[in-house]
């Protein structure tokens, strides 16, 4: 083992990218994936049978993306992802596969946290007439927030593992720089160093999700 | 004030039906207490939802202060629910807001001005008793309170009624006569029409001006506290109130021990000031007839005492007749029992 002719430069660069990658997939994660499992929770509850349809679609949609392995996903939304953001290579390119593997998983842990609210809450609610907008916003959302954070918590966390995967369409970061060197080089120092910096990455994400979910636990 | 006209609600559809209730019919008076007993299915809890619709009856009407609710738009529905203050069983308030911020909810509904709540919530949580209380969060009340910090917020939005969803049944007896004690006072100063339902005849007896029997999904009884609680008509209200008194086993002992020639057993009802009265022995002493006590009770039905005594007459069947004459003639209710 020799660690002195290690490339610093490049572990930066790479550890930069693989931030980039989870901050701007995580962001848009959760706008898509915030509303569409509040969507899929409120449809599943309705009356009305259209909007029951409605939901078995999106829930059908939700399933499709969900099972396709993420490595397969990134390839076949090449064409997708040079439409929306005009390269398919690089952090740039790696954000919209990113989202799309990770939207619908995300929305499943919404619908999820949402269903723990408790249900003579919605209904107090109700009776003091407040309509489906107030209730998402003032009583879904704030009784639901540890579910929820702790959801983002779980997403962030897979998106560190798809992350590595989006090194092999060219996406750059730790996982690529592991890959790359360790497995195609048997360059193993730089593999344990991207493994010890994705390890850590992991470890604080988890740790500041526990200490939030902590924080907003009132039961 | 509130008129239910032949409301009939089924759940399900097809072989899966449940009918809850139906065809019934129940009108409710401006500034009353009225109670709706019934065992658990009878349908208790499916009306009072259908007063706010939080069920939507199958079929019938819902008039409450001259609207039919059933005829609304979503939006006009909403509206109207901000006059029906509702309490729960389990409380329902929001794990994540403080005493305040659950008390401020309804009024953050309408958007209210921040200074508009906060006069609002104080005077609430000053009506409550839980000034001290107003930065907990719900897990950190005991039940009475949180049925206190619900009793403020079904009060926020100034309604007209309040529904009260077996508002007593997870409190202990204590906490439960204290939560009654404030129902009964916001009764009396905001002159709020208040409809309970629930299990327990003592939740009625202590607080309520009417009360209606439901069961097998319709009104069985109903009638003034004193009526139905002194003279129940149906057998779901006598076993309600024998219920409460469990006494039935021993009297039977006492009263079949008893059986004789000259003697005559009766039920004597006391009411109001008369409870307190000595009409029986001034009666007995004129009449010559002596009596043993087989079986007596003296308490309140809302603030009005009574009293009722279950007593053996002994002595010629003349006198006897006459002292059941005279204490008639008194004004107490006399019921020979054979």
């Amino acid at each position: 083992m020799n660690f002195a002719d290690l490339n610093w430069q490049e572990m930066m660069d790479a550890t930069v990218a693989t931030l980039k990658m989870i901050v701007f997939s995580g962001l848009f994660t959760i706008i898509l994936g915030l509303p569409l499992g509040i969507l899929l929770y409120l449809c599943e509850r309705s009356n009305s049978i259209v909007i029951r349809v409605i939901y078995s679609v999106l829930s059908l949609l939700v399933n499709i993306l969900r099972s396709v392995p993420f490595i397969i996903l990134m390839v076949a939304l090449i064409p997708f992802t040079k439409e929306i953001v005009g390269t398919s290579i690089g952090v740039l390119g790696t954000i919209p596969p990113l989202v799309i593997g990770a939207a619908p998983f995300f929305a499943r842990l919404v619908e999820t946290a949402l269903r723990e609210v408790d249900r003579g809450v919605i209904e107090a609610a109700q009776g003091m007439g407040a309509s489906t907008n107030q209730i998402v916003m003032r009583v879904l959302l704030p009784e639901a927030r540890p579910g929820l954070i702790a959801g983002v918590t779980i997403t962030l966390v897979t998106l560190v593992s798809y992350t590595a995967m989006a090194g092999q369409v060219g996406g750059g970061g730790l996982g690529d720089l592991a890959i790359r060197y360790g497995y195609l080089r048997y360059e193993t120092e730089i593999m344990l160093i991207s493994i010890t910096f994705i390890v850590i990455l992991v470890q604080l994400l988890q740790m500041a999700g526990d200490r939030l979910v902590k924080y907003f636990t009132r039961k | 004030m509130i008129n239910l006209k032949g409301i009939t609600k089924v759940y399900g559809k097809g072989s899966h039906a449940a009918t809850a209730l139906s065809g019934l019919n129940l009108s409710i008076e401006k500034g009353e207490i009225f109670g709706v007993i019934g065992h658990s299915g009878a349908g208790k809890s499916t009306l009072i939802r259908c007063i706010n619709l939080l069920e939507r009856p199958t079929e019938g009407e819902v008039w409450v202060d001259g609207v039919e609710l059933t005829k609304l738009s979503q939006g006009q529905l909403q509206e109207q629910r901000r006059k029906i203050g509702m309490i729960f069983q389990h409380f329902n308030l929001l794990s994540s807001a403080t005493v305040y911020d659950n008390i401020a909810f309804p009024l953050r509904l309408t958007g209210s001005s921040r200074a508009d709540i906060d006069t609002k919530v104080k005077d609430l949580l000053a009506l409550v008793g839980l000034e001290e209380h107003r930065d907990k969060y719900p897990s950190q009340l005991s039940g009475g309170q949180k049925q206190r910090v619900g009793i403020a917020r079904a009060l926020a939005s100034d309604p007209d009624v309040l529904l009260c969803d077996e508002a007593t049944s997870a409190l202990d007896p204590q906490t439960t006569d204290a939560i009654l004690k404030l129902l009964l006072d916001i009764n009396k100063r905001f002159h709020l029409t208040i409809v309970l339902i629930t299990h327990e005849m003592h939740v009625i007896q202590s607080i309520c001006d009417r009360v209606a029997v439901i069961h097998g999904g319709g009104i069985v009884e109903q009638g003034k506290v004193t009526e139905v609680f002194l003279k129940p008509q149906h057998e779901v209200t006598r076993d309600f109130i024998r219920s409460e008194s469990q006494n039935e086993g021993p009297l039977r002992t006492a009263l079949d021990a008893a059986a004789g020639d000259n003697s005559q057993a009766v039920k004597i009802t006391f009411f109001g000031e008369k409870t307190y009265g000595s009409a029986l022995s001034n009666v007995v002493r004129e009449t010559g007839v002596s009596f043993a006590i087989l079986h007596g009770t003296i308490s309140t039905i809302k603030d009005v005492p009574y009293g009722q005594m279950i007593v053996r007459f002994e002595g010629p069947a003349e006198a006897i007749a006459v002292t059941i004459a005279e204490l008639t003639a008194q004004g107490l209710e006399v019921e020979v029992i054979s």
